[in-house]
């Protein structure tokens, strides 16, 4: 069962790694990274079962945990053109705020 | 192997069976639909379904341990997380102009790249000049998205 789980999820990565490459926008590709990342951490808990040693379910929390800060992080990338704080007068000259 | 137990493996069978099945269908659709939005749609309505089931499933097969809690925490944590990325996805295509298209009904994939490409720039839907879309498509894609 946990097999064809793994199974099932391999290929769902594939094809959402299909998007990843062909996508025409930015948003088509950050979307594919994002759910290739949810579906990740399934597989991941999934192998974890399949081998009959559910510890790898830390693995996923850690993975969960940095995709959802790493999409969040590209998209403020690509709006503000900076991840930390700006200064003043970049910020004004970027944005206009 | 008593009632309850059987009950129990046939449920966790059904939840991971459906899960998977979820997971493939939303890959699926977000390979094949025309649209962002609609890609937006598949993408992300399937993968909390497809998480939501596979949880259960495995949470049904480790029974009342550790390993349950553990596999709580991700579930909560997807559970809120996934919308609120998507939520992010969407905001961020909106604010820089993509929108999707109305009123007219869905064409071949290549095509509606294409309108989609020029609905950005201004352009009218009516006016579809195929050979000059299809000649700006492999260049200009990533570049003119980046900057906006």
């Amino acid at each position: 069962m946990f097999a064809i789980a793994a199974i099932a999820l391999f290929v769902a990565m594939l094809l959402v790694l299909v998007r990843l490459y062909a996508g025409p926008t930015l948003y088509d590709r950050v979307l594919a990274v994002n759910s290739f990342g949810t579906l990740t951490v399934l597989f991941i808990g999934v192998l974890g079962f399949l081998n009959g040693r559910p510890d790898f379910l830390d693995i996923a929390l850690l993975y969960a945990l940095i995709n959802f800060v790493g999409t969040i992080a590209v998209l403020k990338y690509f709006r503000y053109r900076a991840i930390g704080d700006m200064s003043p007068l970049t910020r004004k000259k970027e944005t206009g705020l | 192997m008593s009632v309850l137990e059987i009950a129990v493996q046939v449920l966790s069978w059904i939840f991971i069976l459906s899960g998977s099945f979820f997971a493939v269908v939303g890959a699926f659709g977000s390979v094949r639909f025309p649209d962002f939005w609609s890609r937006l749609h598949a993408a992300s309505v399937s993968d909390s379904a497809g998480m939501i089931l596979l949880l259960l499933g495995m949470g049904l097969q480790a029974g009342l341990t550790l390993i349950t809690v553990k596999l709580l925490i991700i579930g909560i944590f997807l559970f809120v997380t996934g919308p609120t990325a998507t939520h992010a996805v969407a905001n961020a295509a909106f604010v820089t102009g993509l929108r999707p298209k109305e009123g007219t009904g869905l064409k071949a994939p290549v095509d509606t790249m294409a309108d989609t490409q020029a609905d950005t720039s201004t352009k009218s839907v009516k006016s579809k000049n195929k050979p000059k879309a299809k000649r700006r498509k492999p260049i200009a894609k990533g570049k003119t998205r980046a900057k906006g």
